[in-house]
């Protein structure tokens, strides 16, 4: 080996150079922070805004309030239904279910729907609409001069808790979120004790120095590497296509002939999800359970316990608040995870809940996914307040997360 | 408690049920292989189905007259492509093998696999049996399922262009901050640091195309020109990988740069080397092995990754070298045909398992290197 001499006896150059090194590293950790902010920053200034809508008939010319529209007068929304409807409707409507009897919420939501026809032209993000608030309501009273300029909450309760629509005004989130809940479910249920019994066998049972347990090893290892959408591709060909008997509930039948989804289920979807997280449960449940000091198997097995005993009875509830946090980081995961869901069939368009684990089903991701993918800019404010809902979501099942892991070192110092 | 020692029964019994329990184990623990076969076995068959399909390509060479079930013999106009000897060929629904071609004629062997010689009115096209091969599939440059044109250098080629921007990005950068992490910052804004970057790890890959299409598109486009940049482009998707994977590439650098003993630093000092030196010209070359075991394995990620390129990257495949034009990836395209109502019998189908195997085989082959590479930088250490 040949040292190259690489002395430079010029000290102040040397530690400007030092200098300039530090401020380059704590630069590129800012643009990290800041790459992070401008992500927030996006969605929430998308989530909310002004917009121009356009009515049929304007709120205001028939003295109603939009915010409080289901606390009108119940004989001001039928009078109003009665005077606007055509005929025709009004008896189809009356045919389904009498006006009459349907609730207050309901008829507003018919006045909202079929006389009012609120309709979305344009939208601006949060900043620009707080900044140049006045240029806008210039702007939509010189191209749209029946439009009413508004401010949105494209994010609100209404979101949440209502059916996708075609109308962005109306469409909500609430098929998608529970979409969403019934996949980490069956996600959970699949992953979480096959992933700990597998952890459990490579960390306390397997011997190190035998081929097959090394070979298990660094399978699992891979498969945490394989992409996403190759686990689609998995569940597409064996859960949709293969197993589609049991994974479209027709075996148990479940579902009644014509509304079957065809194998394209919510539990194909938990299932395929299942095998992704798979390798991170097992990766980070081993973690958890070598964590566990010998000393207290040592302990358990002088005091004449079998092995399983000392498993079951010292070395699991040791490791289970690390198994915890580690299945729900994992969990996250598939709660995030798009491209494997739309591989396997998630329905883009649905408007019913799911209902069983033989529903045709869509969930968040997928959703923001559809409106992004809209031309209509509309569909963009949508997948903004979509995208936050998911990452509120996702924040709050983190942060159970830490709670867990933060509670547990607690306990352990005392 | 009145038990006494003679009275407790200390010899050795079966003990069925922890065999049992282990057996249980065992299994979960094989559940995994089992996966990983199940991905190849589906894959390669998959694969084989999209090979070996035929792909019937119309010739524009009608029957010059009606033709009996019993004739061997086919009369055919001249015009329309050649066809050779031994080729198999389509009428209607029967399948034929062509004996001898003539220009106006062709004996014919008739009712292949399961048809029934039938009679064929005269003007019905003849259709040529064509498959993928192999060397199409890897050397072709259009992919066009419609005309039966199946090369994925164009898929290759955009997932390789997206990869390589966002590693441009997430190099320097991942590194720069492990750097940062590991060699600067004081433990109290490593507290701060770190739970920004698991944040950053953790957001959904479908919110950073979001992010692409709605904040770095525009923004790329106002700063070189919507002429120069579409609305759909390799640049962007690139660029938010990168972002993706830059806390993958920071936190597998810093771990590698921790692992390098501190007596390397304290020798470095005592010889006068300020921080940079000794961080660059001493930490990172014995770090080396670790640094490049993350960086392969966060081109691994790129190239696996899917909502990004979908969203941002443009639908499409197109042979371009231009990283401001759309095209389609091999992830991305494999997303957008099974995001419609995908047939199980068509060539699209057995088309997203051929891309899923090339798929797969890259990121195995870039993973077990990276672990490879991992297992050998432990021993130095250790």
């Amino acid at each position: 080996m040949s040292v190259r001499p690489r002395f430079d006896p010029n000290r102040a150059a040397r530690h400007r150079r030092a200098r300039i090194g530090m401020v380059v590293f704590q630069l590129a950790t800012l643009v990290g922070i800041v790459v992070l902010m401008a992500l927030l920053y996006n969605i929430i200034n998308n989530a909310f805004g002004l917009a121009a809508i356009e009515y049929r008939i304007y709120p205001a010319t028939l003295g109603l309030d939009l915010e409080t529209l289901p606390q009108t007068p119940r004989e001001r929304l039928l009078e109003i239904l009665e005077t606007h409807l055509s005929p025709g409707l009004r008896r189809s409507l009356e045919r389904t279910r009498p006006l009459t009897q349907r609730s207050n919420e309901e008829l507003a939501a018919l006045v909202l729907e079929r006389v009012l026809q609120p309709k979305v032209l344009d939208t601006w993000p949060l900043v620009p609409s707080l900044l140049h608030t006045q240029d806008i309501v210039a702007e939509v009273h010189a191209r749209f001069p029946q439009a009413e300029v508004r401010w949105v909450r494209w994010l609100n309760t209404r979101f949440l808790t209502r059916p996708q629509s075609s109308a962005p005004l109306r469409a909500g989130v609430r098929t998608a979120i529970l979409g969403s809940l019934w996949l980490v479910v069956i996600t959970a249920a699949t992953a979480l004790p096959l992933g700990v019994a597998a952890a459990i066998y490579l960390e306390e049972y397997a011997r190190k120095d035998r081929w097959y347990n090394r070979l298990i090893q660094v399978n699992i290892n891979n498969l945490a590497g394989v992409p996403s959408i190759i686990y689609g591709i998995l569940g597409l060909a064996i859960f949709v296509r293969a197993l589609e008997p049991l994974t479209s509930g027709a075996v148990f039948g479940a579902v009644a002939e014509g509304v079957t989804a065809n194998g394209r289920t919510v539990l194909s979807g938990g299932l395929t999800l299942g095998l992704l997280v798979l390798p991170i449960v097992i990766i980070n449940a081993q973690e958890a359970l070598r964590a566990v000091p010998n000393s207290l198997r040592e302990a358990a097995y002088a005091l004449g316990a079998t092995k399983w005993q000392v498993v079951w009875h010292h070395v699991l509830p040791e490791a289970l608040p690390g198994i915890m946090t580690g299945t729900i980081l994992a969990l996250s995961r598939a709660l995030g995870e798009t491209a494997p869901l739309v591989v396997v069939g998630a329905s883009t368009f649905i408007t019913f809940d799911p209902v069983h684990p033989f529903s045709k089903f869509t969930a968040l991701p997928i959703q923001i996914y559809q409106w992004t993918a809209r031309p209509q800019p509309v569909f963009r404010n949508l997948a903004a307040a979509a995208s936050l809902t998911l990452l509120l979501l996702l924040f709050l099942s983190n942060g159970i997360a830490v709670y867990i892991r933060h509670r547990a070192r607690q306990r352990r110092l005392v | 408690m009145a038990q006494t020692l003679s009275s407790v029964d200390l010899r050795g019994r079966p003990r069925r049920r922890e065999g049992l329990i282990q057996v249980l184990l065992l299994a979960s623990g094989l559940l995994s292989i089992l996966v990983t076969l199940g991905i190849v076995y589906e894959l390669v068959k998959g694969a084989m189905g999209f090979f070996t399909r035929p792909l019937w390509e119309d010739t524009n060479k009608p029957l010059a007259a009606d033709v009996a079930p019993s004739d061997t013999v086919l009369p055919v106009r001249p015009e329309g492509a050649a066809i050779p000897e031994g080729a198999i060929i389509r009428v209607d629904e029967e399948i034929m093998r062509v004996q001898r071609a003539e220009e106006t004629a062709l004996q014919v062997e008739r009712g292949l696999r399961g048809t029934q010689p039938a009679a064929h009115p005269a003007g019905v096209d003849i259709f040529l049996e064509d498959r993928v091969s192999l060397w199409e599939f890897f050397t072709g440059t259009r992919w066009i399922p419609q005309a039966g044109e199946f090369g994925i250098l164009p898929l290759v080629n955009a997932t390789f262009i997206v990869s390589a921007i966002a590693m441009l990005v997430a190099l320097p950068l991942g590194l720069a901050i492990a750097i940062y992490l590991s060699e600067y910052a004081s433990p109290r804004v490593n507290n701060v640091l770190k739970p920004l970057l698991e944040i950053l790890a953790g957001v959904p890959t479908v919110v950073y195309g979001y992010f692409a299409l709605t904040f770095v598109t525009p923004l790329l486009r106002r700063l070189l020109g919507p002429d120069v940049v579409d609305i759909y482009n390799m640049a962007s998707a690139g660029i938010v990988v990168g972002i993706l994977v830059t806390p993958l590439v920071a936190s597998m650098s810093e771990d590698a740069l921790r692992a390098v003993p501190r007596s390397l630093r304290e020798a470095a000092y005592a010889l006068g080397a300020t921080k940079l030196e000794t961080a660059l010209q001493v930490v990172v070359p014995a770090a080396f092995s670790g640094l490049a075991a993350a960086f392969i394995v966060a081109v691994s990620r790129a190239i696996g990754e899917t909502m990004i390129v979908a969203l941002a990257a443009g639908a499409g495949p197109n042979f371009t070298f231009n990283p401001f034009e759309a095209a389609e990836t091999m992830t991305g395209h494999i997303v957008r045909i099974s995001g419609g109502d995908l047939s199980y019998d068509s060539i699209d189908y057995n088309s997203i398992f051929a891309i899923g195997l090339v798929l797969f085989l890259i990121t195995l082959v870039l993973n077990t290197l990276s672990q490879r590479i991992v297992a050998r930088f432990r021993e130095v250490y250790e």
